[in-house]
């Protein structure tokens, strides 16, 4: 469903992304592991068809993001690491503009508006504006959101930041299913390991642009001879800690670490 | 077709909602008609001009559409910081379409309140010379309305952050208001500033708006229509190219 060759991008002289490369299986759950600039987010906005990459073959569903943007941007629904609602509309305004621009025909819109809308449960404050939502609540509408015109896959940027253990547990149910029952490929980045773990069939871990262990997640602790995935990925990663920047702009902060001198330690 | 439908509507709804931004954009417009058209009023009379209201109320119409409309097209910049923009940009439509959708949600609610200050301007006294010609009038106010938000479209896909909203309004907006035959006739003038008042295209919209109330013209109605309609054919190319060019 997802297939990336040498995919390689550069902002200046810093590589993000370092010829990596990788297959998903369609209906499969993939999570891309990696600690904070590792290139994750990158990686997503490459196969989601609003960065162009440096250089490279990738395909999502079938056709190049590059080319078939169109085709390409039908098949996918998203949910980014930072929010994309407009606050000042209300749930059912966002997620109308949503079915509309990507032309869900309007009964069955309404329909499954008000489906997701209970399944979030956000449908009895659908009329609300979403400034006036939590954190928590506004997740869980972007997630209704991305699965409104019924996508094949699934990309979720850090989806469960900021959730608390039983929306996430209800989140990852209806993933699950979505996956097993109508075959919809989810590639996600967490940071939640024990999350991975459990949902993931298949994990990738990057770390300074290049991956350094695909398998599942029982492969990996038994490769590294660990009982969890997260002491997994330390022994994969290390454990110097990353800079957590919160500046919105990724490009900003890698050229920055350029200009500090040093792209990779 | 839909989706530039449903982005129009949302600028609707959004300018709607926020009643403090009608209100605050109506304000400078009906200073410069208070201080200027009653203070200058006996002035430009006895120097043998007529009603100064008669002759300013196009000028400070067009005012209030021009800072409303570049605004609108800046926009962009707020949907960029809170995040709205790449629900657009990873969406299955063309860019051109999100533009047009933008732009004309922009431009219908500059040409609100354009029109909310043309009736201030009819409460002070200014009447109209020639009513058959008024659709003429709303013609112009809604060129206008257009052609700058396409360029506050483009000046907002090319700018990261609020920082240099000041910048656009002290060098391109009010320059342009300024240097417009907005306030002044162009007759008289040095050649130079006559020649900058030739290249803005405020001028244009302006006297398309003057010669359709009244009769007063500079370049007359074909002209100006025909400059106003094909500057913002090319400014909302423009627009459309930069936002076009934004990545993520």
């Amino acid at each position: 469903m997802i297939e990336v060759r040498d995919l390689v991008k550069n902002f200046g002289e810093f590589c993000a992304v370092d010829r990596i490369s990788f297959t998903v299986p369609e209906g499969a759950i993939f999570a891309f592991l990696g600690p904070n600039g590792a290139g994750k987010t990158t990686t997503i906005k490459m196969l989601t068809t609003v960065l162009n990459p440096s250089s490279g073959n990738l395909l999502v569903d079938g056709r190049d993001p590059r080319h078939e943007q169109r085709q390409v941007r039908r098949s996918f629904g998203i949910v980014f690491q930072d929010p994309s609602l407009d606050d000042e509309l209300t749930a059912l305004e966002n997620m109308e503009l949503h079915g509309v621009l990507y032309s869900v025909p309007s009964s069955e819109r309404r329909e499954k508006i008000a489906t997701l809308l209970k399944f979030v449960e956000l449908w009895d404050r659908r009329n609300d504006y979403v400034k006036t939502y939590s954190g928590g609540m506004k997740r869980r509408l972007e997630i209704a959101r991305a699965l409104l015109h019924n996508p094949r896959i699934l990309f979720l940027d850090e989806p469960t930041l900021g959730l608390d253990p039983q929306t996430r547990n209800h989140i990852w149910s209806y993933i699950q299913m979505l996956s097993k029952e109508q075959n919809v490929t989810v590639f996600f980045t967490t940071h939640y390991m024990e999350e991975a773990d459990r949902v993931a069939d298949e994990v990738a871990v990057i770390d300074h642009g290049k991956i350094v262990a695909q398998d599942s997640p029982a492969a990996l602790k038994e490769k590294t001879q660990r009982q969890t995935l997260e002491e997994a990925f330390i022994v994969l990663t290390g454990h110097t800690i990353r800079d957590e920047e919160a500046s919105s702009s990724d490009r900003m902060r890698m050229m920055r670490r350029v200009w500090r001198g040093g792209g990779r330690r | 077709m839909n989706a530039i439908y449903i982005l129009w509507l949302r600028q609707i709804k959004r300018f709607v909602r926020s009643p403090s931004r009608i209100v605050g954009s109506l304000g400078q417009p009906l200073l410069f008609l208070i201080a200027l058209g009653f203070g200058f009023g006996p002035t430009f009379q006895k120097a043998g001009g007529g009603s100064y209201i008669q002759y300013l109320a196009p000028g400070v119409i067009s005012m209030g559409i021009l800072f409303t409309a570049v605004f609108s097209g800046i926009e962009i910049i707020w949907d960029r910081q809170f995040g709205f923009l790449k629900e657009t940009l990873v969406a299955p439509v063309s860019r051109l379409e999100i533009v047009l959708g933008r732009t004309l949600g922009g431009a219908s609610v500059a040409l609100f309140q354009g029109t909310v200050v043309l009736i201030v301007c009819l409460i002070a006294g200014f009447r109209f010379e020639r009513v058959l010609f008024l659709p003429f009038a709303l013609v112009f106010m809604f060129l206008i309305a257009v052609l700058f938000t396409a360029i506050g479209t483009a000046i907002g896909s090319n700018l990261q952050d609020m920082q240099g909203f000041p910048l656009v309004m002290n060098f391109l907006v009010m320059p342009l208001f300024f240097f417009s035959n907005a306030l002044f006739s162009v007759a008289g003038l040095p050649k130079p500033l006559q020649a900058v008042i030739h290249l803005n295209p405020l001028s244009y919209g302006i006297d398309g708006m003057r010669g359709s109330f009244g009769h007063v013209y500079v370049f007359g109605l074909g002209t100006d229509f025909v400059v106003l309609s094909t500057l913002t054919a090319i400014l909302l190319g423009v627009g459309s190219y930069f936002f076009s060019k934004i990545q993520l």
